[in-house]
């Protein structure tokens, strides 16, 4: 199991397949998504990477928070996240993953925070079909109806689907099939739609329930001018000491 | 400009290369070649009608074109952008003072007809035609 990525929802678009077919496809956008720290199962109980994404301003970085950037020798991010992995798809902190993580023509799930729909009725956020337009209803065309039965059990059932807060809360989308990537823009192309505003944070995960995409690289697309530098960084500071 | 608008300019050049979109608009009588696959083989089927209305999307932008087959009106919306669409071909330039010409739908034969503009067959067919309309070069 290798790490994900987390990109940013920057909209919707379309791609004409070969044959002229109309792929629609959300544009994701990575923008320099780091390995910020390792979690290990001596020290944590679990195997994780945690990938920062996006540049935070230094002044609006919590003092523990730049101490932990500047552990990882890495600028400050402006999102966080874990990605849980098997023991041996381990990247060095600092390395960049790029959107190359991924290939086309391979299944992902892709998580995102949906919209808020504040609080909805039952209609909207169960697909009940309310009452009658006409037949005596009065002033109830949208509500949901019966909640149970009568003085046996003489309650409503826990769970009973009913209005209340709906959107806003993380959703996975299972096999989404990635279109392409443009690694100079840092551009992901995922078929359809996924959750969430555009703006929103987004996680790609290789698809559980698919077997794993043999051409995706493992454990990871790293940039290598990227790791080059950071090689230099280090022989600098080397020689400086 | 924003990732999305980069992104699909970048398409549309990709689709258009070696193509070109001759200026036209609604009102327009045209001749668009379609690709059309046939189990293996692949050929090319033209369709001929007036372009009643154009719709400018960037990358999504379309175009519908009208004809009367055997006595049916037949509407056909192309995507503008699409590799399907072989090429355009403009047959007669038509005097119209509406951008869309749904009007033209429950009229037949005299009533439907659209006066030719004159003021176009002036001026040399080359200048007339470009690869991308100007809005996507600015």
């Amino acid at each position: 199991m290798r790490a994900g990525l987390i990109a940013k929802k920057i909209g919707m678009s379309r791609v004409f397949a070969e044959g002229g077919q109309h792929i629609p496809v959300t544009v994701l956008h990575v923008d320099n998504c780091q390995v910020v720290s390792h979690k290990t199962t001596d020290t944590d109980g679990y195997n994780a990477l945690q990938l920062g994404v996006g540049t935070a301003k230094v002044k609006r970085t919590t003092q523990p928070m730049r101490g932990h950037f500047a552990k990882a020798k890495v600028e400050p991010k402006a999102k966080l996240a874990e990605f849980r992995i098997s023991d041996d798809a381990f990247l060095d902190i600092g390395a960049e993953i790029t959107v190359e993580h991924f290939v086309a023509g391979q299944m992902v799930d892709v998580t995102g925070i949906s919209k808020g729909k504040g609080f909805a009725g039952a209609m909207k956020r169960h697909n009940f079909a309310g009452l009658r337009a006409t037949h005596g209803v009065s002033i109830s065309h949208r509500s949901h109806g019966s909640t149970g039965q009568c003085q046996d059990p003489g309650r409503v059932f826990k769970g009973k689907k009913m209005a209340g807060h709906m959107g806003s809360e993380r959703k996975t989308i299972l096999n989404l099939e990635v279109v392409g990537s443009d690694l100079d823009e840092g551009l992901l192309l995922v078929k359809g739609a996924i959750p969430g505003a555009k703006n929103g944070w987004i996680f790609i995960n290789d698809a559980v329930k698919k077997p794993a995409n043999t051409d995706a690289p493992y454990p990871g697309a790293v940039r290598a001018v990227k790791a080059a530098e950071v090689a230099d960084d280090t022989a600098a500071e080397k020689s400086e000491e | 400009m924003n990732i999305i608008e980069k992104f699909e300019k970048e398409q549309i050049a990709k689709l258009t290369e070696g193509k070109v979109i001759p200026e036209f608009s609604a009102g327009d009588t045209l001749r668009v070649n379609v690709k059309v696959i046939e189990g293996e083989r692949e050929r090319i089927q033209g369709y001929e009608g007036v372009c009643i209305a154009r719709s400018n999307r960037a990358l999504n932008s379309s175009f519908t074109v009208r004809k009367i087959s055997y006595g049916e009106g037949v509407e056909r919306v192309f995507p503008l952008y699409s590799p399907n669409v072989e090429n355009i071909e403009v047959i007669r330039r038509g005097k119209v003072r509406r951008a869309k010409l749904y009007y033209l739908r429950p009229l037949r034969g005299k009533k439907a007809r659209i006066a030719e503009r004159k003021d176009w067959m002036k001026k040399p067919a080359t200048a007339k035609t470009e690869v991308i309309t100007p809005s996507e070069e600015a």
